[in-house]
């Protein structure tokens, strides 16, 4: 197997192994729409980093954080429904993400590659990059699983129970603005959301407890990546797009193997 | 009585978009009381439990509690969207750990031993108040607080939950604050009902319950017996305009328990 090639499945495969499982939690809380709208801002924190001189990955971190931190205050203030206030901030802050990248004329920066990924360039400093924040991101969920799920399924009576919900629900955000600042490299900015969101609800069908479903998510996720990446090789095709689409496929085909497994029993 | 103060609240005001939902209430429970909360809907009934429960700090007024008070809360609603795959069993570990004889034990108290691996989903409405009980008394409580706990029940089944209320109290002797859904039925065992709108109107015992014909065409002779659920007769002489203010206000005829 080719060197680039490889490099771009270790990438794929490590970006869905914390994907899947923190992808039902956004399954769970409902929460495509806000992992969305920091997927958008993400392109400003690349944008910052260039400008300010420091690490990009750092800077989506950071804008992701920040945005985080704003939409709950301004939950907590504004009368506007919450999707409302996503769409506002999603685009608002995207749009600013592609005038700040404008103004850099010295800097010619492969804005498709941001938008769309671009797994196949995944260099091996990447690689660490992204094995080190999915190693500390599974690590952060598996010692927060059991409160989050608790808050996930009642806020208020986990409150009472003790769960210290503001830190859990700020450590699940830190969580999500790590996992889009990883994903960039491999789906890009625009198709974050679909890694998070397709396999959690792949596996949905598949699974009877929570656990089950995160673990089934994380490996339906490496299987979309690998079976993207075939057929990126094979017939020449955008590789983020190509694993979205092979996520999908397998989505689609889900009920198709739950038949299949049922006629077997 | 002698026995240990579990809650006592003083004065607690509490304005929400400015709109006064909690008037200097003052309310005190003891160990192995039941106190039952009723009133109109938008009385500050649940937000009064809320207070009570640390979720919501009040303008003004302090709630004091035994110190290392255990409580279990069994709150209003429980709707667990199908997209999360989750048992009983998993649910009522949710916030401890516990073993399998403490998780069955939990669960035949409740009468709902049966339901260990059923899907959260597919439970009854009483079926999912009696698996809410049950997570409440895993906590071990000294205090429960039960947010309207046969709301969505039918009625044969509100009188099971409140027998089975009557008789966690008993083997337990735990202090038991709940909201009633229904103004006028409260449960029979309850020692002081407490009528809130804002402010507390009236409170005392609930008079024994009379053989009253719609009271048996509700719930059936068998009932007559041993009354689960007993009509509590109002002693309220101001009234109340739309807004819930006071309109004549004369307070010296106003009976507070």
């Amino acid at each position: 197997m080719d060197d680039f090639l490889l490099r771009a499945l270790l990438a794929g495969i490590g970006v869905a192994l914390v994907a899947g499982p923190l992808g039902a939690f956004v399954v769970w809380r409902k929460m495509a729409y806000f992992g969305d709208t920091l997927a958008h801002a993400a392109l400003l924190g690349v944008a910052l980093g260039f400008l300010l001189d420091f690490n990009t990955n750092l800077g989506v971190v950071v804008v992701c954080v920040l945005l985080a931190l704003l939409l709950v205050a301004m939950q907590q203030k504004q009368r506007l429904a919450n999707d409302t206030l996503l769409g506002i901030l999603s685009h608002s802050t995207l749009s600013m993400g592609l005038i700040a990248l404008a103004f850099m004329e010295t800097l010619r920066i492969d804005l498709m590659s941001y938008l769309f990924g671009d797994i196949l360039a995944v260099s091996n400093s990447d690689l660490y990059w992204i094995f080190a924040c999915t190693a500390l991101a599974l690590t952060v969920l598996i010692t927060i699983w059991r409160p989050l799920l608790a808050i996930t399924v009642h806020e208020e009576l986990a409150r009472v129970e003790g769960v210290p919900v503001t830190w859990v629900k700020l450590a699940l955000m830190l969580l999500i603005a790590i996992v889009i600042a990883v994903a960039m490299k491999v789906v890009g900015i625009l198709l974050i959301t679909s890694l998070l969101i397709i396999p959690a609800a792949t596996a949905r069908s598949f699974a009877r407890n929570p656990e089950q479903m995160a673990i089934l998510a994380a490996l339906i996720g490496c299987i979309a990546v690998s079976g993207g990446l075939f057929a990126s090789m094979e017939w020449d095709l955008p590789a983020g797009p190509a694993i979205v689409v092979s996520a999908a496929v397998l989505f689609f085909s889900a009920p198709w193997w739950l038949k299949l497994k049922r006629s077997r029993k | 009585m002698d026995k240990k103060v579990l809650i006592e609240t003083k004065g607690i005001s509490l304005t929400l978009d400015g709109k006064q939902i909690l008037d200097k209430v003052d309310i005190r429970l003891h160990q192995g009381e039941i106190v039952t909360l009723i009133g109109p809907n938008g009385a500050g009934k649940s937000t009064l439990v809320r207070v009570i429960l640390g979720l919501i700090k009040p303008d003004s007024g302090e709630v004091r509690l035994t110190p290392k008070l255990r409580i279990g809360y069994m709150p209003q609603r429980l709707t667990i969207d199908p997209v999360l795959p989750l048992t009983v069993r998993r649910f009522l570990t949710l916030a401890q750990r516990c073993s399998e004889s403490k998780l069955l034990e939990a669960l035949t108290e409740v009468g709902a031993e049966l339901l260990l691996d059923s899907a959260m989903q597919t439970l009854s409405g009483g079926e999912t108040q009696r698996v809410l009980l049950a997570r409440a008394m895993l906590r071990d409580p000294d205090l429960l607080i039960l947010d309207e706990p046969v709301q969505g029940v039918d009625v044969t089944g509100q009188d099971e939950l409140y027998r089975l209320i009557g008789t966690i109290r008993k083997r337990h002797g735990c202090g038991i604050l709940m909201i009633s859904h229904d103004l006028h039925m409260v449960m029979s065992a309850t020692d002081q009902v407490l009528c809130l709108n804002r402010h507390v109107c009236c409170s005392g015992h609930p008079d024994s319950v009379r053989i009253d014909p719609s009271y048996v065409a509700l719930f059936g002779p068998a009932e007559i017996q041993q009354p689960v659920i007993t009509p509590y007769s109002h002693q309220h002489d101001h009234s109340h305009d739309v807004h819930g203010d006071i309109i004549k206000d004369d307070h010296k005829d106003c009976k507070h328990g």
